[in-house]
């Protein structure tokens, strides 16, 4: 019944793809209702902003979710993640220089080059440039191993864009240290140590008990369908 | 002063009919103003800004004499103003600062005026309703590189110091809000030291351009606006303009306030508008206007320099920021 020519996606892989375009429906909705306060450009650059950081975080947790949680379908939507957060961060860039600047070039300049918020978020956002580029099998074969620790970048990446919004914010930072803390455990957690130790916990009884418990679910969920084919279809 | 030519600009029609209507009425007696602000409803009626919902019960106008002071510039919308504001007593989100204030109470009020001064005066709203009230249009620059237009009505800060007579050892003005966690959530984040401070110069303070503003487009202030009583200085960042303040002291040592307790490095006392003189962070070289998507450069002292520059003759800008 369904065309061949699509790629073949996981409802989880379907379910990633759909939620990071959500909010910039949602961005594009209020921009035309004129539901994005009293100072749209900037509640634009803050949303796209967060978003953008939100899914690289979410990208940066892939792998520890696979190694760590042994939640294998992480590494399926890995790189759509990074290039998500990638359009978001290209868009937050095009409205900063665009919407907000209105490609005036001395502003810009003093904005992008004297400030260190703006020059580390920049910074950043050339390396994402660079990793979505080199995201395609192409690339990967043609780089080979460099492939590999050209996209360890990434995690210079998380911690430029923490950088950002602490540099970024009035005083209180405490919000902007709270994803910090969340993009270094995620970097800790690819420490092999670390990793080894942490993988470890999946022995333990409480953890097995879990795995059993919602395996057994699962099953059952299955059974009930192969039962009631019609349901399932 | 830049742009500001008081005799030939027209402003908005709306706003012009009032100031028109404001003209005819005189200089009516300042209690009517403080009826308002208890929610009594007078018996006149204004014509601007009629759709606002923000708060009904305060729409009479108050008897100001119409402005000195007039920019060449749109101004802000009503809308604006009492929905964009910064007021970490209530919440950093500027969009929820006025639902959180809704029911802020503004009446009773009590400034207490006192330190280095012969007579000490506690002021009520009765007493602050006795300063006549002008109209002040105002450009006001946030340290956060936005800006409005806005048409104040107060009292030129002077008149209030000159009636406590501060002493010759007074070389400050300190300037607290109200301290009420209850009805203040913002004010129970330790990040702050509560309450909130501020400080000018006295030769800043006796400046004819320092008002104590009482209200906004000819109304009575509302609580997110800072009511009942706040303070402008046009040519500082809008932080330095203090809201709901109770008390005032005269003092020999400079006061420090909450921003620069929060953050020494980043805010200075002075607080002067400075395109030239960044903060660390970001750039203050240019803003935007609420309720205009465009960029503007931003003036030295925010367009006052002819006004105020001499106030800090031979000092260096960029150490006293």
């Amino acid at each position: 019944m369904i065309s061949i020519s699509l790629p073949r996606f996981t409802k989880f892989q379907a379910a990633v793809h759909i939620a990071a375009w959500i909010p910039l429906a949602l961005l594009v909705f209020n921009w035309f209702t004129n539901n994005l306060t009293f100072n749209p450009i900037q509640a634009l650059e803050l949303r796209t902003g967060k978003y953008a950081l939100v899914l690289l975080i979410l990208a940066l947790a892939c792998t520890p979710l696979n190694t760590v949680f042994g939640f294998r379908q992480a590494i399926k939507v890995r790189r759509a993640l990074g290039l998500y957060a990638f359009m978001y961060a290209s868009i937050h860039f095009l409205i900063f220089i665009g919407l907000d600047y209105q490609f005036d070039l001395i502003l810009l300049q003093e904005a992008i080059f004297e400030k260190r918020y703006a020059f580390v978020g920049f910074a950043a956002g050339l390396i994402l440039l660079a990793l979505a580029v080199t995201s395609t099998r192409g690339w990967m074969k043609r780089l080979g191993r460099t492939w590999t620790r050209l996209h360890k970048l990434v995690y210079l990446a998380g911690i430029l864009v923490i950088v950002h919004y602490v540099w970024l914010v009035k005083s209180d930072i405490r919000i902007p240290l709270l994803y910090g803390a969340l993009v270094l455990t995620l970097l800790i957690l690819r420490i092999p140590a670390v990793r080894h130790k942490a993988s470890k916990l999946r022995q333990n009884r409480l953890f097995n008990w879990v795995r059993d418990f919602s395996q057994s679910w699962m099953e059952r969920i299955k059974t009930t369908r192969i039962q009631n084919p019609a349901q399932g279809e | 002063m830049e742009k500001i030519k008081s005799s030939e600009i027209t402003p908005e029609s709306q706003y012009l009919s009032r100031r028109e209507f404001l003209k005819g009425l005189g200089i009516v007696s300042a209690s009517s103003m403080i009826l308002a602000a208890c929610g009594a409803q007078s018996a006149s009626s204004t014509d601007i800004p009629t759709d606002s919902p923000a708060n009904p019960v305060n729409s009479s106008p108050l008897p100001a004499t119409p402005s000195p002071t007039v920019i060449d510039e749109p101004l802000t919308s009503y809308e604006a103003i009492t929905n964009y504001n910064n007021y970490y007593e209530f919440t950093t989100d500027k969009e929820r600062v006025a639902s959180l204030a809704k029911d802020f109470p503004t009446s009773p009020w009590q400034i207490e005026v006192g330190g280095l001064v012969n007579k000490p005066k506690t002021y009520d709203l009765d007493d602050i309703s006795k300063f006549s009230l002008q109209e002040r249009i105002y450009r006001l620059r946030c340290v956060e590189a936005w800006s409005m237009v806005i048409p104040w009505v107060g009292f030129p800060l002077s008149e209030l110091l000159k009636e406590v007579e501060p002493t010759s050892d007074a070389k400050y003005v300190r300037f607290e809000t109200i301290y009420d966690p209850e009805k203040m959530p913002g004010q129970k984040v330790q990040w702050y030291q509560w309450p909130y401070i501020e400080g000018l110069r006295v030769d800043e303070a006796m400046h004819d351009l320092t008002i104590l503003a009482t209200g906004i487009y000819g109304k009575p202030l509302l609580p997110q606006n800072g009511a009942p009583v706040r303070l402008v200085v046009p040519w500082k960042y809008g932080f330095k303009s203090i809201k709901g303040i109770v008390k005032i002291d005269l003092v020999s040592e400079m006061p420090t306030s909450l921003w620069m307790a929060a953050a020494p490095n980043e805010y200075g006392f002075y607080a002067n508008v400075n395109p030239e003189v960044s903060h660390p962070r970001w750039s203050q070289a240019s803003e935007r206007r609420i309720g205009d998507n465009s960029r503007t450069q931003t003036l030295m002292f925010n367009g006052y320099e002819e006004e105020v520059a001499h106030l800090y003759d031979g000092m260096d800008l960029a150490v006293n920021y």
